[in-house]
């Protein structure tokens, strides 16, 4: 996995409610064998309009979010199905980082497996980068992930937690199946045991 | 010190514990299906690894396959790929497999129960959601995605955090007429979509007690929905006897060992859970979603809100969004709703028990003229169970379509979906916008309403149909 670096981007408003992950990726486009090239259907029945063009009341078809790299996000963002077509999508698209105030669990998960950094904020601090990201001519916002910082465009700061393992794993772009593979021997008597006890199972 | 089912389930399963909580579990049995599999044996062979485990591990194809015809293949290019990339992975792999035309063939959440594949005690994963379903039997089952598919391929582990214990105990009995969908609908409009994330959810209280495994199931697969990990049910003699002689069940000596293990499994009394919420029985009626979250319900005697009425902003959004979608006036009458679609199936609904107490309600009547109704049993075997019974008649008398098993319209990847403006009453989970079809309408409904609905042509009390 490619290290998660210090970036400033464009920071999209999208204060939805309960954002699924059929409103993020639709089930049309789950019929692939790739990771790669869902960009282009994030937010399909959002962004664009029955006859296939761009539905230009979508905020990630307005510019400048139309190169957002962040979106500031709706309570329970990524409720819903397992997909992990999800955070492919969004990355896909060029989003890095999402900010709110609460993920579904899978999705929030499955973010990290891709790079795609989720920040949980209180909600004042949720809202208050709402407001920054609304401003058309300075959306930008800085995300330091290394020293857990959000940093707004009027230069003040939020600072944000996060579990430091998936810190270290974003960091350092690390492979968890490489990481669970040092404890071969671990799991191999672990298996053992459980076969003996349990040898049904 | 005392334990609840879940922290025994996890600490058995603990190979690593780090400072910070990140744990190595070990993950006992892996169910396997077409769309969320293909990126994870490509990363496998790109990696140059195997599977683990191939006996821990049960595929079938289940999202993408035709209801109908399905001696012709699959149609659509796409869906046809993913499932013939499913034949090669679990043939090069090596892992047990139910192809499209084997009977045994189905939802890959009603196939694991019925194989015996799920059981009490286990850790069980599947890049599905609905994997909460298997919880049911009193083990740890939940939906991961697709880097965690890979991850338990290659490992047979996960690494993960303990999720919170949150009970849910239920108080009383519940009405004669209320079904175990009504009262999990009942419960994610109490505690709304996220009400449970970050957490464990165990149910309890002796309404539960007296419920078949089946209705169980419908309960701990909509947990989810509530925003769970995973929905669990403690293992009790009705467990048991489901499991007692299921194919992939523990036999003769092994089988009593087992149920010696099985017994240990309850939470003690005096465990400790994080969240507590009490749900009162006698309260919860015939409940539907009339929005489009599964926490939009309403009694099927009720009326869709009114926004006005909401004084948040953002939810208050949310509200009049749904209304809009939904095509519904705040204060109508949900009863006064005219469906035009009625979908019996999912591995929410899809089950013997689902099946004939839908049959129970068509017997001898008709379905709407205005209405398009169709079954699609879980499984090959429930179809067959089902078709011995002579329920596939009374459907096919009444005017709905007896399909072949499958996910079919509940995320409409095969070719059974909405087209704009339907509304369907389904049986089964999630009501989001487009899920059944761009521009279709759902309303989750139990199997009893899901029939009395394709009668009338509109959402309707199933005692009203006589």
């Amino acid at each position: 996995m490619e290290k998660f670096n210090t970036f400033k981007g464009i920071a999209a408003p999208f204060n939805i409610l309960n954002v699924d992950t059929d409103k993020i990726i639709p089930k049309q486009f789950l019929t692939t064998i790739k990771r790669t090239g869902l960009g282009k259907h994030v937010f399909d029945e959002m962004r664009y309009k029955k006859d296939g063009s761009e539905n230009p009341n979508f905020v990630l078809n307005q510019k400048p979010y139309d190169k957002s790299n962040i979106l500031i996000a709706g309570d329970n963002f990524g409720c819903g199905s397992s997909r992990e077509h999800a955070p492919w999508a969004l990355k896909d698209f060029g989003i890095k980082c999402i900010i709110s105030t609460s993920f579904a669990d899978i999705f929030y998960n499955n973010s990290f497996k891709n790079g795609l950094l989720p920040i949980m904020v209180t909600k004042d601090e949720r809202d208050a980068l709402l407001e920054d990201a609304k401003d058309k001519e300075n959306p930008e916002i800085e995300i330091d992930l290394e020293n857990q910082e959000i940093r707004r465009p009027n230069g003040g700061k939020i600072k944000f937690k996060i579990d430091p393992f998936r810190k270290k794993c974003l960091l350092e772009g690390l492979d968890d199946i490489g990481l669970t593979e040092l404890h071969e021997n671990k799991i191999k008597s672990f298996e053992e045991s459980r076969s003996t006890k349990h040898p049904w199972l | 010190m005392s334990k609840t089912l879940y922290d025994k389930i996890w600490q058995s399963h603990l190979i690593n514990e780090q400072d910070d909580g990140t744990s190595l579990i070990y993950i006992d049995r892996h169910l396997v299906h077409e769309v969320t599999s293909p990126q994870a044996f490509e990363g496998l062979r790109l990696s140059n690894r195997k599977v683990n485990s191939p006996k821990r591990t049960l595929a079938v194809a289940d999202h993408n396959v035709p209801t109908l015809d399905r001696e012709l293949g699959i149609k659509e290019e796409d869906s046809r790929i993913q499932v013939e990339e499913l034949d090669k992975n679990v043939e090069e792999f090596q892992i047990p497999y139910f192809n499209m035309n084997d009977t045994r063939q189905g939802i890959v959440h009603v196939i694991g129960p019925e194989q015996g594949f799920t059981q009490p005690g286990m850790t069980i994963v599947c890049g599905d959601s609905h994997t909460a379903t298997h919880g049911a039997f009193g083990s740890l089952a939940f939906g991961i995605g697709t880097s965690e598919v890979e991850h338990v391929l290659a490992t047979q582990t996960l690494i993960q955090k303990k999720a919170m214990n949150m009970l849910i105990n239920i108080t009383g009995n519940l009405d004669k007429i209320v079904t175990s969908k009504d009262l999990i609908l009942y419960i994610i409009g109490k505690i709304g979509t996220a009400g449970g994330t970050g957490c464990v959810i165990e149910y309890s209280g002796n309404a539960l007690r007296d419920m078949s495994m089946e209705s169980r199931m419908t309960i701990c697969n909509m947990s989810i929905e509530a925003g769970a990990r995973a929905g669990m049910i403690a293992p009790d003699d009705i467990t048991f006897n489901y499991l007692y002689e299921k194919p992939m069940a523990p036999k003769n000596e092994d089988w009593d060992k087992a149920v010696n293990w099985w017994k240990t499994l309850p939470s003690d009394s005096g465990a400790k859970f994080d969240k507590i919420v009490d749900i009162d029985a006698t309260k919860v009626t015939q409940t539907i979603t009339w929005g489009t979250s599964p926490e939009e319900i309403v009694s099927i005697d009720g009326t869709v809100p009114n926004p006005d009425k909401i004084s948040d902003e953002v939810k208050q959004n949310k509200i009049k969004r749904s209304i809009e979608y939904m095509g519904l006036t705040p204060g109508q009458k949900i009863s006064d709703v005219e469906i035009n679609t009625v979908f019996i199936g999912s591995c929410t609904n899809s089950r013997i028990e689902d099946i004939r107490s839908a049959a129970e309600i068509i017997k001898g009547k008709k379905v709407s003229t205005s209405v398009k109704a169709l079954v699609v049993p879980g499984s090959g075997l429930v179809k067959k169970q089902a078709e011995e019974e002579g329920l596939d008649v009374i459907f096919k008398h009444a005017g709905f379509e007896w399909r072949e098993p499958g996910c079919s319209m509940c995320l409409a990847m095969n070719s059974d979906k909405l087209n704009e403006g339907d509304r369907c009453a389904s049986t089964s989970n999630r009501n989001f916008e487009g899920r059944q079809g761009k521009g279709g309408r759902t309303h989750l409904v139990s199997p009893e309403i899901a029939a009395a609905s394709a009668i009338t042509g509109k959402l309707t009390d199933p005692r009203n149909v006589t």
